[in-house]
């Protein structure tokens, strides 16, 4: 329900002080903005997350072979380690930015 | 002392330790009982997650299965830790906040459907299931072979401590005994691990190591010499995959997908107390989980070499003593093909069917002799990949209170999840089927004794699939993920993504997605197992990674229906809107 049909109902309902509806309204406008902010920060990560597991490890692991890196195959390290390494980062980079979204638009948990 | 008054120690020791836990961490209510009262600490909650998510399947199995399918083995360590981060990102941290106590919870009140909610019933306790025969094979595996028990006597004794703590504890007891075994099981993992990165390359870190030279003097590298001896011996090169790139593709897709809709890891995070603990012990779990999956394709590669070594063109009499007790034990058998004393080993299979079939008579050497049809290879030798790990500090001649070590580590990640999953059927059953289906005036103290009355049934009916594992297990095992991700997953990722996503769109897409899985599996593992090669396929996707093609249908099917059905009510609507912000409504 969009928020014109969510006003509409409240009005009909009769119930909502009008105070109360321009707070909400306000709060709903944040939260909008607050997962819009969610979903690109989550693309994101999943788009480095799919480009260094299915690119690196797997589409482009035979190009990458050609090259050596230390004593691997650089495909091969990516497909057996580097996906690994990187996917811990990810969690660790998806936290920091997470908690730090939540403080700019004041969703965060009460301590 | 020998290696198996040690294992008697070190198994009795933490066994010890596990029913201690259990005894100082009882539940007294439901919400101890479903979800440890929700206030465990998120570094414990890591560590719980990481026992919990890694079976026997990760800690015996996967370096056996990598040791022998080198680089095809990467779709295992990239699909289950890939699939952990999709877990991470895009479901643990709302589920939190929809704050319930299950999956089918989760599913029920979104879908607004006593179907949807017994359906989601109904898969996580066959997921489940299906887990557990394996968990409880792997605790068989290590009681037969070490502590020299019947299998079915260490499959009693297992199902005996899971019940003391599950029942008795619920997820208080096991999230503390599964912090405990992610102790013992790394601890065991990594030290015969380092011990032989030391041997062979002198670098003391097994993940850098299989990348550095071998200490032979040679100065080539280690990958090289095993790319160089494996295709010496007729073997594909350990560096390069034989499956089609397709083929990778789809089932990494699938075990990722698979993984992340895996019932008993999604509850770990009912267990923290707010949304942000559920993301910070996210990342913790990985951490722990990272330094098991970066280390087992080093023991991989020690282990294909190390056996290289010690067996090919040796003559049976002078093998070492592991070799014969492995094959008493079934689990490796040589034919002397060429009739020269001295084992073989070359690429190709050695026998037909793979699996030996003893005789129950003894060759000219002394070695079982087993009445397959020899294939036509030169290959002399059949080795099960689940013994790499259990074998791999004896192969190596480590001391033996490593090879102890590895015996109790074992047990430690069969009984973390097996736990983990058993807590999860107990929960589906007085939770979702009793208290919010069929028996909605169950008192609190009532519910209880039936989530404990249900665990203690599960132990039974696993430990009887252990002690008599039906032959279709270890086929279905590999396909739970399949199903998983070609049912689960999208429902629950468009109930919290799309807020049109209605109970229509989830009925029609979680059958087209199974419907798909199901019967591609049914077909070429069942009925026609002889056309169960690439050409037959559809677009070269093997039956273990069909689950991804199930998934997109079922995301296709749901983003169509939803369209041309009704949305969800009010109610459901702003349900989604409250998970997808941590802050509590005033």
């Amino acid at each position: 329900m969009s928020q014109e049909d969510q006003q509409q109902a409240d009005t009909e309902a009769g119930r909502t002080p009008v105070e109360d509806l321009a707070s909400k309204t306000l709060d709903e406008i944040g939260h909008q903005a607050y997962w819009r902010a969610n979903v690109r920060t989550l693309l994101s990560l999943l788009l480095v997350w799919f480009l260094v597991s299915f690119g690196c490890g797997i589409l482009w692991v035979d190009a990458l072979n050609a090259y050596s890196f230390f004593g691997w195959k650089l495909g091969f390290w990516f497909s057996q380690q580097g996906a690994i390494y990187t996917f811990v980062i990810l969690i660790f980079v998806y936290v920091f930015q997470m908690n730090a979204l939540d403080r700019r638009f004041n969703v965060d948990e009460d301590r | 002392m020998s290696a198996q008054v040690l294992t008697y120690i070190f198994v009795g020791l933490t066994f010890g330790l596990y029913i201690a836990i259990a005894i100082w961490s009882r539940s007294g209510s439901t919400k101890d009982f479903y979800v440890a009262g929700g206030h465990v600490h998120p570094l414990a909650n890591g560590a719980a997650t990481a026992a919990d998510w890694m079976s026997a399947a990760s800690y015996l199995s996967m370096a056996g299965i990598i040791a022998f399918e080198g680089a095809d083995g990467a779709r295992y360590l990239m699909g289950w830790t890939g699939g952990y981060v999709l877990l991470a990102l895009c479901l643990a941290p709302y589920l939190r906040k929809f704050a319930k106590f299950t999956v089918p919870d989760f599913v029920g009140d979104r879908y607004y459907s006593q179907t949807a909610r017994l359906v989601a019933v109904l898969c996580v306790v066959f997921i489940s299931f299906t887990y557990i025969a394996g968990q409880m094979r792997g605790v068989g595996i290590v009681f037969s072979r070490f502590l020299e028990v019947d299998i079915d006597m260490g499959v009693g004794i297992g199902m005996g401590i899971v019940f003391f703590y599950a029942v008795l504890g619920g997820m208080k007891g096991i999230t503390y005994t599964q912090v405990a075994q992610y102790c013992v099981l790394i601890f065991a993992y990594l030290v015969p691990a380092i011990y032989i990165s030391l041997m062979l390359t002198n670098v003391p870190l097994p993940m850098l190591g299989f990348g550095s030279t071998v200490n032979d003097g040679s100065g080539i590298f280690l990958l090289e010499k095993l790319d160089g001896l494996t295709q010496e011996l007729g073997m594909a090169a350990f560096t390069e995959g034989k499956k089609s790139t397709v083929d990778m593709f789809f089932i990494t897709a699938a075990l990722m997908a698979g993984t992340a809709g895996l019932p008993h890891v999604i509850v770990r995070f009912f267990t923290v107390p707010s949304v942000r603990d559920a993301r910070i012990s996210a990342g913790y779990a990985l951490v722990f989980i990272a330094l098991l999956y970066t280390t087992a394709p080093a023991v991989a590669a020690f282990a294909r070499l190390n056996i290289i070594d010690a067996l090919n063109e040796t003559e049976y009499q002078a093998l070492p003593e592991w070799f014969s007790k492995w094959e008493d034990s079934g689990l490796l058998a040589w034919v002397d093909k060429n009739e020269d004393g001295k084992l073989q080993y070359r690429g190709g299979a050695a026998l037909e069917p793979a699996k030996p079939i003893f005789s129950g008579e003894r060759g000219v050497s002394g070695e079982r002799l087993v009445s397959n049809e020899v294939g036509a290879s030169a290959n002399e030798l059949y080795i099960d990949r689940d013994i790499i790990v259990l074998a791999h500090p004896e192969i190596a001649q480590l001391p033996n209170w490593v090879v102890a070590l590895v015996a109790a580590g074992g047990l430690a990640a069969a009984l973390s999840t097996a736990a983990g999953l058993l807590l999860v059927i107990s929960s589906a059953i007085s939770h979702d089927l009793l208290k919010n289906t069929l028996a909605r005036n169950l008192t609190e103290t009532q519910e209880l004794r039936w989530a404990r009355v249900s665990a203690a049934v599960a132990i039974l009916i696993a430990g009887l699939f252990g002690i008599y594992p039906p032959g279709f297990v270890a086929e279905v095992v590999a396909f739970a993920f399949g199903l998983a991700a070609a049912s689960f997953f999208p429902v629950i990722l468009l109930g919290i993504f799309s807020t049109r996503m209605n109970k229509e769109a989830a009925i029609s897409g979680m059958l087209s997605g199974l419907v798909l899985t199901t019967s591609y599996i049914v077909y070429f593992k069942f009925m026609a197992p002889e056309l169960n090669h690439a050409e037959h396929w559809w677009f070269g996707i093997s039956p273990e990674g069909i689950g991804t093609l199930g998934m997109l249908l079922n995301f296709a099917v749901a983003l169509v229906v939803m369209r041309v059905t009704p949305p969800p009510p009010e109610a459901v609507v702003d349900m989604v809107r409250a998970i997808r912000i941590p802050k509590q409504a005033a």
